[in-house]
């Protein structure tokens, strides 16, 4: 086959591969303007007069240019409370799942003991079960333990690991020799020493990219916060946004505008931590 | 004397491997394997959360299975969205990826532009996309297409024709994390393969179709099943852009699930409901799963 082949085509010429680029180019520019269309059409929105919101033909450009939009939208609703709530919940679940998964990866990874292997599977096969089997008796727990309408439900269950999260740690742990840990041993250090200043450090990396996506699953989390909080004064800013449109049905403007509030966090984090957010990505798609 | 020396350490390992997994194994117990038997025994019951469960066996189902209308729906609904937001997911990741893969000049902006949608709060995109998707020409994209094309106006999220639709270019919008996993798997295709390929005389295609696919196929496996369970589980963008309507037309699988328990409180059919869906879900990753022993490459099985 490969003889035929040899026959029937030579290597590509120079001018095929300069066209192969020419429509590269040209997909991925077309590719990322439509990519980029929500987000101009966001931020343009936020800054119109609300007359000029809904005009025909569009208005592409805002004038007058309202910068005023963002103070009114926060000021319409409580959002510097909503905020305040959602940077809460986000740190110490944040908190929570860094410690709880690297001390529960650890354990996966460095202790024998017996039946590890059975949970560490177990561990494995929790990931594929919806949290829709699990919704209603978790809400009936929180609710009959008298945390409804608190935080508790929303950040209490980080500090008990989150599969994905252990698992991505233990496959971190694994990749640093076992000569570390055994020099410390013999220098008398005790387990606690051993996780805390000999493998920790070691996987900084790996944390790190644990730390954003724990970071992305809080702030973005909706369904929870949703369930969970009753009260207005404790709306996270993602519930704040749909209680935002409900009462203010018509004004876009303002919604635009905080919606692209709310999106900052993350587009921040995504420039100061593309490299931990990629290598994320990569360490569960490719190993996982 | 040696031997009760090693497993008096042996022992003390044991108990502080226990302590270290013991926050996971709390959860686990009762947030986890607890709640699966709660779900479990909830979904053969009425239940309000207000007043006692009564016990009905399997009536939820067999409602659910022969008298439900809104739960057909509601898997028509998700179905037809999986059938077409994950096929062409797929591809356009893969397409991306592959193009970024050419070394080309600005990558990580195209890349960074792609894969930002991806990671944004699903409240804050469905606000954008209701603003996007408006109908009459006062939204962007019938703006553009009336201008570019001279097509009418179309009415997209407020069409029974269209909201799905819709969903699935909503989705397409978020290929950015598939394209990141390929781009990954891409860069660990061995460059020697395509230096072989291209000695043997094999073009473009005949090396994506021999060295690419292949050497990328555990890749297109994980996208393809994250893809799966993704499309099963669409939530917040049709609850707050939709509410399932118009007419049911956007009525997703989870979103019927959250009607029946928080809204119509009607707990016991809900569980059933989530069972229902665990079912479904896992008897299509098994399907994926059995058929990828036929088209999953694995470099690693020589060596097993």
């Amino acid at each position: 086959m490969s003889t035929v082949a040899v026959k029937k085509k030579a290597r590509p010429g120079a001018a095929q591969k300069k066209t192969w680029r020419a429509i590269a180019y040209t997909t991925l520019i077309v590719g990322s303007m439509i990519s980029l269309i929500p987000f101009l059409w966001m931020l343009g929105t936020s800054f119109k007069d609300p007359a000029n919101v809904f005009a025909d033909p569009i208005q592409i450009w805002p004038k007058p240019w309202l910068w005023s939009n963002y103070a009114k939208a926060f000021s319409k609703l409580p959002f510097a409370q909503y905020t305040f709530n959602t940077c809460l919940i986000t740190a110490i679940s944040m908190f929570g799942q860094m410690l709880s998964c690297a001390l529960v990866a650890f354990g996966f990874a460095r202790m024998r003991f017996p039946g590890r292997n059975v949970l560490f599977v177990t561990l494995l096969a929790t990931m594929m079960l919806p949290a829709q089997v699990t919704m209603i008796p978790v809400f009936k727990i929180w609710s009959t333990l008298g945390f409804y309408d608190t935080f508790v439900p929303l950040t209490l269950p980080s500090f008990f690991g989150s599969a994905f999260f252990i698992f991505l740690l233990r496959q971190y742990y694994m990749t640093v020799p076992h000569e570390m840990d055994e020099a410390a041993r013999i220098d008398g250090a005790s387990t606690m020493q051993v996780f805390y200043k000999v493998l920790l450090p070691q996987i900084k990396p790996a944390l790190a990219t644990l730390a954003i996506f724990s970071f992305m699953n809080n702030w973005n989390d909706f369904l929870g916060p949703l369930i969970y909080l009753s009260s207005p004064a404790k709306r996270t800013l993602a519930l704040g946004l749909y209680a935002f449109q409900g009462q203010y049905a018509t004004d876009w403007n303002y919604l635009m505008a905080a919606s692209a509030v709310v999106m900052m966090p993350l587009l921040i984090l995504f420039f100061c931590g593309q490299k931990y957010f990629i290598q994320g990505v990569v360490i569960s798609g490719v190993k996982g | 004397m040696a031997k009760t020396h090693t497993s008096r350490l042996q022992r003390k390992e044991a108990i502080e491997g226990y302590l270290c997994i013991a926050p996971w194994l709390f959860g686990f117990i009762f947030l986890t394997l607890g709640a699966v038997l709660f779900s479990f025994f909830m979904s053969l019951t009425k239940w309000d959360m207000i007043n006692p469960a009564k016990f009905v066996g399997f009536a939820n189902y067999s409602t659910i299975m022969f008298d439900d209308d809104r739960f057909r729906q509601s898997l028509k609904v998700t179905a037809i969205y999986a059938g077409f937001s994950v096929p062409l997911g797929l591809v356009c990741s893969l397409a991306l990826a592959m193009l970024l893969n050419l070394n080309v000049k600005g990558m990580q902006w195209f890349r960074s532009i792609f894969y930002i949608p991806a990671i944004l709060p699903g409240a804050a995109v469905a606000m954008v996309w209701q603003m996007v998707l408006r109908p009459q020409s006062s939204g962007i994209f019938n703006a553009i297409l009336g201008k570019l094309f001279h097509i009418e106006p179309i009415p997209w999220l407020t069409s029974p024709d269209w909201v799905l639709n819709s969903f699935i270019i909503m989705s397409l919008w978020g290929v950015g994390g598939g394209m990141i996993i390929y781009l990954a798997g891409l860069q660990g295709v061995p460059t020697q393969l395509y230096e072989a390929a291209e000695i043997d005389g094999a073009g473009s295609w005949q090396k994506f179709r021999n060295v690419t696919l292949p050497m990328i196929s555990p890749t297109l496996f994980f996208n393809l099943i994250m893809g799966i369970i993704g499309s099963f589980q669409v939530f917040t963008s049709s609850f707050i852009m939709t509410q399932g309507g118009p007419a049911n037309a956007s009525l997703f699988y989870v979103l019927y699930l959250y009607q029946k328990a928080f809204k119509y409180l009607q707990m016991g059919y809900a569980c059933a409901l989530a069972w229902i869906l665990f079912a479904i879900i896992l008897a299509l990753t098994l399907l994926v799963m059995t058929s990828s022993r036929r088209w999953v490459y694995y470099e690693a099985e020589l060596k097993r």
